[in-house]
């Protein structure tokens, strides 16, 4: 069966769309005081990276960033078997501190569940807010995105795929029909 | 009761006949191999199919007395008839073992009752297989043993063996010889080697049978004993024994269809079915006991036909007991070796009738006129596979279950009485 | 990738791929041990029996701590304490296990091939943790991980491997897996401890272990047991020590940077001199923390079973 694929959000797109994001999370947060960024792997932590730049820019200051994998801490192993495990770094202490929690697609809502027993298993973070690039519905949990770069509404059987270039930065968001 | 068997390739090695003939019994003897014979009573249409001596097999575990839930004398000799053996010497290892006249007379008479070919009972060497005094060897031979055996132990004492053998010799006795070295043995479960090594087992490496065999041989050389070596599975046996017989020393050997048809890469996976004593042995031990089957160094193929308990094989591979069943697998096996060309048809008959025949000093294994009419018809282009659970022996433990096979024994006579057909 | 395997029952069943996939798995794992919090949900629900018929402590410590560090639910199951005393066979043991549905058997067995049987008999997945003098993946993984973490690569190095090669499963499953790893593998000990035919499975066979040791990049130490190994084997275990053992100076034959590996216990003065095993090339200790880690990944691969991942 054919594949029907619509470009939703190209480079411009999408970097307008974190830096709007990033001048909300400063808002939010009146500042840089006590963030830092933690990126779900893969995807997220590439683009908690970019969010770090642009806020850089904006405040002239680098926050802490981290990357958190969530394979431990899957719901799923009995029905997906065992997905490859990646590296959970974060190099700086959570106590205390506001996390805005990155991913680049928000679905079911399970994946940040996950990442939020992964985080609070390693400390006792101030608060987690959450940034996604799309928000794409179909909700399964009651998790809600504090920051979005575009809501997407889409059937269960469509894919979002987001492709990032070797510089691990995100080019393209594609909706895909089955 | 008279039986005339038409139109059958009649090979008799013993005679030096091969040619389609007819053969025909009469009260319970071979009266005569010819053409047009006529006859009253049965006619069984042999043809295509051979006609031969009944086979006979030196060396069988009937388990009976005392391990009757692994094998008793009837369903052992169900298992022989059906695989065309009509004569069977089975081993004194049994409970109580056949070290004694009751225990003889009691193999014999259920055999004469319930059994259904001819049973020879094998005495033991050493009181209760123990290797410490003779057996009465004399009183055995009286009531009817024609051979003596330690087999499943060596005699390890050679001063013991030396007087078994110069004891024995003025009974007429046989002395069959299981040999081997257990000091070298030691805890060995499989065959010493590449396959050991991978596997993680401990071996038991070929000088452990070939020193034995070489002590054992010499020790007939020495007193003039008739000695019967069983299981030889390595190259250097085979070679002890060819030399020996160039000497003219009275040695007699056999070989297993095991040993004959498998090599220890079949102990791969830890299969409980390919453990047995003598191990299983490497390719250029497989290939030397076939040059001594075709050359006549190995005069017997025996079955080693120990019958076990799925209980005591499946467990694991260092506690499974060893031997495996092979009474009903025998004649395509080594049917096979005709047809990979190791040696001619009439030699592989005579390894099955006469050769075992001889070593037993019984007259039989052949179908000259005046023998006791035992008789087997094979159909050598039968094609079957083994199934273990369709076996007639109590016990399952083939390694060759699965194994596509070629040739069986049709109709099976014993004493000119039809107890087995296909 | 996948892993494709229901049961560990040797690295000679692994791949190359296998191998690694393995090792990252364990890297990843390693980041938990060094938590406060060392616990993570990833086998919530799940029952492992570490099933134990020869005592062993570390292997089994090893096991258990993997298991709890994964939230599972592990149960010890020692010779001593379980039917295998009154005369069970292994079969009526391992069904009686298998009805309390664990899904996973972590085994241990002094005779080479326990697992197989297992593995051919129930429906869980089998660990081998040892059987007889065949296979023990989980050390041979965990000293390569081990060796990659200090070397940063496996491709190319030459190990050692020294002493009583014949009973040592260890020296089994290293052999395999160095051998798919694109290692070199020296193996030396006394001419009684040699198995016939090593050399076909990829091995260069020393007698003298100065040889054996000169510029290799690994050494790792058998140990002796001389009660377990027969009397016939060895005349004494000063003469094992004087030709056999590692010590500072034979350790100079070896590369500068070269690494000390054993697989405990440790008979120290014997195989090992103290200032080896306590000296800076040991890496010794990396190894038991490394075991945990390696027996957390083995444990998440077969639970999870193939990865179904579009």
């Amino acid at each position: 069966m054919a594949e029907l694929e619509t470009v939703i959000l190209d480079r411009a797109g999408i970097g307008r769309a974190l830096t709007r994001i990033a001048h909300e999370i400063l808002e939010r947060n009146k500042g840089t005081s006590g963030l830092a960024l933690v990126g779900i792997r893969t995807g997220g932590d590439w683009l908690a990276e970019q969010l770090r730049t642009r806020i850089a820019e904006i405040e002239g200051e680098e926050i802490p960033l981290g990357e958190v994998d969530i394979t431990m801490y899957r719901d799923d192993l009995g029905t997906r078997g065992s997905l490859p495990v990646g590296k959970t770094q974060i190099p700086f202490p959570l106590d205390e501190r506001r996390i805005i929690l990155v991913d680049d697609v928000l679905f079911t809502g399970r994946t940040i569940r996950a990442a939020m027993d992964a985080l609070i298993d390693l400390g006792r973070p101030r608060n987690i807010q959450l940034a996604v690039l799309i928000d794409r519905g179909h909700r399964e949990l009651p998790i809600r995105p504090d920051y979005v770069g575009r809501n997407v509404p889409t059937s269960r059987e469509e894919k979002i795929a987001v492709e990032f270039d070797d510089q691990r930065q995100a080019i393209e968001v594609r909706l895909i029909k089955p | 009761m008279n039986i005339l068997i038409k139109n059958g390739r009649v090979i008799d090695p013993a005679q030096g006949i091969d040619e389609v003939l007819d053969l025909l019994i009469q009260d319970g003897k071979i009266a005569k191999v010819g053409k047009g014979l006529q006859g009253e009573g049965e006619v069984i249409d042999a043809t295509g199919k051979l006609v031969t001596a009944g086979l006979i097999d030196i060396h069988v575990h009937l388990r009976d007395p005392g391990q009757e839930y692994k094998e008793d004398i009837v369903t052992g000799t169900r298992a022989a008839a059906a695989g065309g053996f009509t004569s069977v010497a089975c081993m004194p290892n049994t409970n109580p073992v056949n070290d004694n006249k009751a225990v003889t007379l009691y193999i014999l008479n259920k055999a004469k009752e319930e059994g259904l070919v001819n049973v020879f009972p094998v005495g033991a060497i050493t009181k209760g297989l123990k290797g410490e005094s003779l057996s009465e060897m004399g009183e055995l031979r009286d009531v009817g043993c024609l051979a003596v055996s330690d087999d499943g132990k060596p005699v390890a004492s050679g001063e013991l063996m030396r007087r078994a053998m110069e004891y024995s010799r003025p009974f007429g006795l046989t002395i069959i010889a299981h040999s081997e070295e257990l000091s070298l043995v030691g805890e060995g479960v499989m065959n010493d080697g590449f396959v050991a090594t991978e596997l993680g087992l401990k071996g038991i490496p070929w000088v452990a049978e070939d020193a034995a065999i070489a002590r054992d041989v010499m020790l007939a050389e020495y007193t003039g004993a008739r000695l019967h070596v069983a299981h030889v599975s390595t190259k250097g046996a085979v070679e002890i024994v060819r030399q020996a017989k160039k000497r003219g020393v009275q040695v007699t050997c056999e070989a297993t269809p095991h040993h004959f048809t498998l090599t220890d890469e079949a102990v791969r996976g830890y299969n409980t079915n390919a453990k047995m004593n003598p191990p299983l042995r490497s390719a250029d031990d497989l290939a030397a006991v076939r040059a001594g089957l075709a050359d006549g160094t190995i005069d017997s193929i025996a079955t080693d036909h120990a019958p076990h308990h799925i209980d005591e094989k499946n467990v694991e591979f260092n506690i499974a007991l060893n031997g495996v069943v092979g009474l009903e697998t025998a004649l395509p096996l080594t049917l096979r070796l005709v047809e990979e060309k190791v040696l001619p048809l009439a030699d592989a008959i005579a390894r099955l009738t006469v050769g075992p025949a001889r070593a037993l000093g019984i007259p039989r294994g052949t179908l000259e006129a005046g023998a006791p009419a035992d008789v087997t018809v094979i159909d050598p282009e039968l094609a079957w596979t083994v199934e273990p659970q369709k076996l007639q022996s109590k016990s399952k433990n083939t390694p060759f279950a699965g194994w596509p096979m070629k040739g069986a024994a049709v109709v099976t006579i014993v004493g000119g009485k039809v107890v087995w057909k296909k | 990738m996948t892993f494709r395997h229901k049961h560990i029952l040797g690295t000679e069943q692994l791949s190359r791929d296998d191998i690694e996939l393995i090792l990252d798995t364990a890297d990843s794992f390693k980041e938990i041990n060094a938590r406060e919090i060392k616990k993570v949900p990833t086998l919530r629900g799940k029952t492992i029996i570490n099933l134990f018929y020869e005592a062993s402590t570390r292997t089994r410590t090893s096991f258990e701590i993997a298991g709890k560090r994964l939230s599972a639910d592990t149960v010890n199951i020692t010779a001593s304490s379980s039917s295998v005393v009154k005369g069970e066979t292994l079969e009526d043991t391992a069904k009686n296990i298998e009805a309390m549905k664990p899904d996973i058997i972590v085994m241990r067995h002094a005779a080479s091939g326990a697992p197989h049987y297992l593995a051919e008999r129930l429906d869980c997945s089998v660990i081998n943790a040892g059987d007889g003098a065949h296979e023990h993946p989980s050390q041979a993984l965990l000293d390569l991980l081990t060796i990659r973490e200090k070397k940063g690569r496996l491709e190319g190095l030459t190990v050692a491997i020294v002493g009583d090669i014949t009973h040592s499963r260890v020296a089994r499953s290293n052999l395999y897996a160095m051998k798919k790893m694109g290692m070199t593998v020296r193996l030396v000990g006394p001419g009684t401890m040699m198995p016939p035919g090593i050399e076909r499975l990829g091995a260069e066979v020393y007698t003298d272990m100065r040889e054996a040791l000169r510029d290799a990049d690994v050494v790792m130490m058998l140990r002796i047991q001389l009660e377990r190994q027969g009397k016939t084997m060895l005349p004494t275990l000063r003469e094992y020590a004087r030709f056999y053992g590692l010590n500072l100076e034979n350790l100079k034959l070896a590369k500068p940077d070269a690494i000390v590996l054993h697989p405990g216990p440790m008979n120290r003065g014997v195989e090992i001199s103290s200032y080896v095993a306590d000296g800076a090339q040991s890496v010794i200790l990396d190894q038991v923390e490394n075991g945990v880690a390696i027996r957390m990944a083995l444990l998440y691969l077969v639970a999870g079973g193939e990865s179904k991942e579009a």
